[in-house]
């Protein structure tokens, strides 16, 4: 279909942009002067009505419901009476003194030092050899693609069966080389690189990114750079990495966000079933939340894990937004 | 190539352009420059770029060759079965009620993703088009949004059609998708400020109605980007594990829909459960799950690489 090829490529500007810059006072230039925008009535109108849908879903599935979650984790909640009865700051000590909180938040914050660095450094790698064949990236960038279209279920169920220590295929292939491969299915140690392995399986979504930002780095810094003599290793970090730094903070932002709430695959691989007793260290933040919210129904306690969590993340987002913000590079003169 | 002449004011860097119409293109060529010339170097480039797409693919080889085997040799590794048994696909419709969760799966599906476009595109149209005060402050909401993390909202959301008697339904699953969805509310909103402004003057002025600007115009010339958003729903959709195990999760297996089924036969066939270890039918069942799911990228690969890009640049 030829029409994709209308697809506008256009300035990528969030609305809120400028606005934030003002604020912050980190706009540089002189200020703009105060004109007052004539806004015509008729316009205005149809421009709310255009976003009601979205405003009345804001309302009641994100205000409402973050106003709602933070009344419940300071109430003990009733789900047959539909009462909840405030308890103050009950839900959140225990939540500090239930070990297991602190233990599933341990694991979590683990397997993302573990799984983040990796899913980067494994989808960029990937996006430069895919950078560099040519004819035929299509194809291989197709294969590579496929993983990410697979069910977490279907994916799960798999590496189920080849992660098994004893008769799995990964074992065995160890094996045939002369290594003695480990549980990973049971050996406390090895749970998480196992999902660490899942995980990058189906990192092509990241890889795609890289991908588009790679081919936006203009090739003839590479041919003055080899004209210099700089190696391929030096052009490497002196070149690619600062020209595509933009699109790597992006993507370990969005992918310590997702591994600080990996559901699926803990999920699938070791808590599916209820009586099940599968090592401690496989207990990740959102399995335990989800246990207690939807096999206990401790609502309150839960909602408590989740402004936790919320809180954490936004931490971890803040520190490295700080971080990111000294060695991104923009080309231009922005922020 | 249509004109950008939207209502965004910055310039367009020609560079940005052209890898973009490249990239929309779908099987672009890596600019010439950065291709590998030396026989040495293609050679070791496509012994890798060989070796990790045989990684990739390994378990689905393995997956579709497990699923032809007979319950004794699901383990034994070998891609090509000893035992070939392809009355596996005839036992697994007798022994999980996979027409039904297949059923159940893409109603919801085809509900989450139809609702979701209309409803994100409307918005979006409200934002890119129309000027009233406090857009870019809503807009910037719309974008804070996504950083939201779902457990925030996950009990009250529950509680909320918990108090409309819509547990146990699929309603839940795509009720919410009415609203529109941050993601794509941006994703269209681009889309639509790339068209050019004078249609929509030009429309005005034979009388059109704002809402027959939208849909009269602005929707016919954004197809693209309306099936962007649908394949991308209908996989979250799809793939969903979570919200079907919240609000699906008791009474009757036949209203399950195929992730929740697949993990409950998972559990249900393992030997520690009083199951008889019979893989080979989970792997039946695991592999016509993910063969909707190939099919829609093999349909629509250009609009899921394009959909991907997008992402990325929202940085």
């Amino acid at each position: 279909m030829s029409n994709l090829k209308a697809l506008p490529i256009v300035p990528i500007e969030p609305a809120g942009t400028v606005e934030r810059e003002k604020r912050s006072g980190r706009g540089k230039g002189p200020k703009p002067p105060k004109v007052r925008i004539k806004y015509n009535r008729r316009e205005a109108v149809a421009g709310y009505l255009f976003i009601l849908p979205w405003v009345l879903g804001f309302l009641v599935f994100t205000l409402g419901a973050m106003i709602y979650s933070l009344v419940i984790s300071f109430s003990d909640y009733d789900l047959a009476t539909d009462t909840a009865t405030p308890i103050g700051l009950e839900n959140y000590t225990n939540l500090i003194d239930d070990p297991k909180v602190m233990l599933a938040l341990g694991n979590t914050l683990f397997y993302a030092i573990m799984a983040v660095p990796l899913e980067i450094a494994f989808a960029l790698f990937l996006a430069m050899l895919l950078n560099r064949v040519g004819r035929g990236a299509g194809l291989f960038r197709t294969l590579y693609y496929l993983p990410k279209m697979t069910p977490s279920v279907a994916a799960a169920s798999v590496f189920l069966l080849l992660l098994n220590g004893n008769y799995g295929a990964i074992n065995r292939g160890l094996a045939a080389i002369g290594i003695q491969g480990p549980q990973w299915l049971t050996d406390p140690n090895w749970v998480k690189p196992s999902i660490v392995l899942m995980t990058l399986w189906s990192v092509s979504g990241t890889m795609i990114i890289f991908l588009a930002a790679l081919k936006n780095v203009p090739v003839d810094l590479y041919e003055v750079a080899s004209l210099d003599g700089a190696g391929k290793v030096r052009q490497f970090f002196s070149i690619t990495v600062p020209m595509i730094s933009g699109t790597i903070f992006f993507n370990v932002l969005v992918l310590t966000i997702a591994a600080l709430q990996v559901f699926d695959q803990a999920f699938l691989l070791f808590w599916r079933n209820q009586t099940n007793a599968s090592p401690e260290s496989s207990l990740f933040y959102a399995v335990y939340l989800f246990q207690q919210a939807f096999r206990n129904f401790n609502f309150g306690f839960a909602a408590a894990m989740a402004w936790l969590i919320f809180l954490i993340i936004m931490i971890i987002t803040v520190i490295q937004v700080k971080f990111g913000n000294r060695f991104v590079y923009y080309e231009g003169d922005r922020k | 190539m249509t004109t950008t002449l939207g209502t965004s004011n910055a310039t367009v860097d020609p560079r940005v352009q052209a890898v973009g119409m490249q990239q929309a293109g779908g099987k672009s060529p890596a600019s010439p420059g950065r291709a590998v010339r030396s026989v040495a170097g293609r050679i070791a480039l496509w012994t890798l770029l060989t070796g990790f797409a045989l990684a990739f693919l390994y378990p689905f080889l393995w997956l579709i060759s497990a699923s032809f085997k007979p319950r004794g040799e699901v383990f034994d590794n070998s891609l090509i079965p000893k035992t070939f048994s392809p009355q596996n696909y005839a036992e697994v419709w007798d022994k999980l009620p996979l027409l039904n969760w297949m059923g159940n799966s893409i109603l919801i599906a085809v509900l989450a993703a139809g609702l979701v476009t209309l409803s994100s595109s409307v918005v979006a149209f409200g934002f890119a088009y129309f000027k009233f005060p406090g857009r870019d402050l809503l807009f910037g909401l719309v974008l804070a949004t996504m950083m939201l993390p779902g457990a925030v909202t996950l009990i009250p959301t529950y509680l909320i059609w918990n108090n409309l008697g819509m547990i146990g339904t699929t309603v839940p699953l795509w009720g919410a998708n009415l609203f529109g969805s941050a993601f794509y509310i941006f994703l269209q909103r681009q889309f639509f400020l790339g068209l050019p402004r004078e249609l929509f003057e030009a429309a005005r002025v034979d009388g059109a109605s704002y809402w027959g600007m939208f849909w009269r115009i602005a929707v016919p010339l954004s197809i693209p980007s309306f099936i962007i958003v649908f394949i991308f729903e209908f996989q979250a959709s799809w793939n969903n594990l979570q919200a079907p195990l919240i609000y699906l999760n008791f009474g009757a297996v036949e209203n399950f829909t195929v992730p929740l089924g697949i993990s409950y036969a998972m559990t249900a066939f393992s030997p520690g459960n009083g199951g008889q270890g019979d893989y080979q039918w989970v792997m039946v069942a695991a592999l016509i799950v993910t063969m909707p799911m190939l099919i829609l990228f093999a349909a629509g690969q250009r609009y899921f690489i394009e959909g991907i890009a997008t992402q990325g640049r929202k940085g």
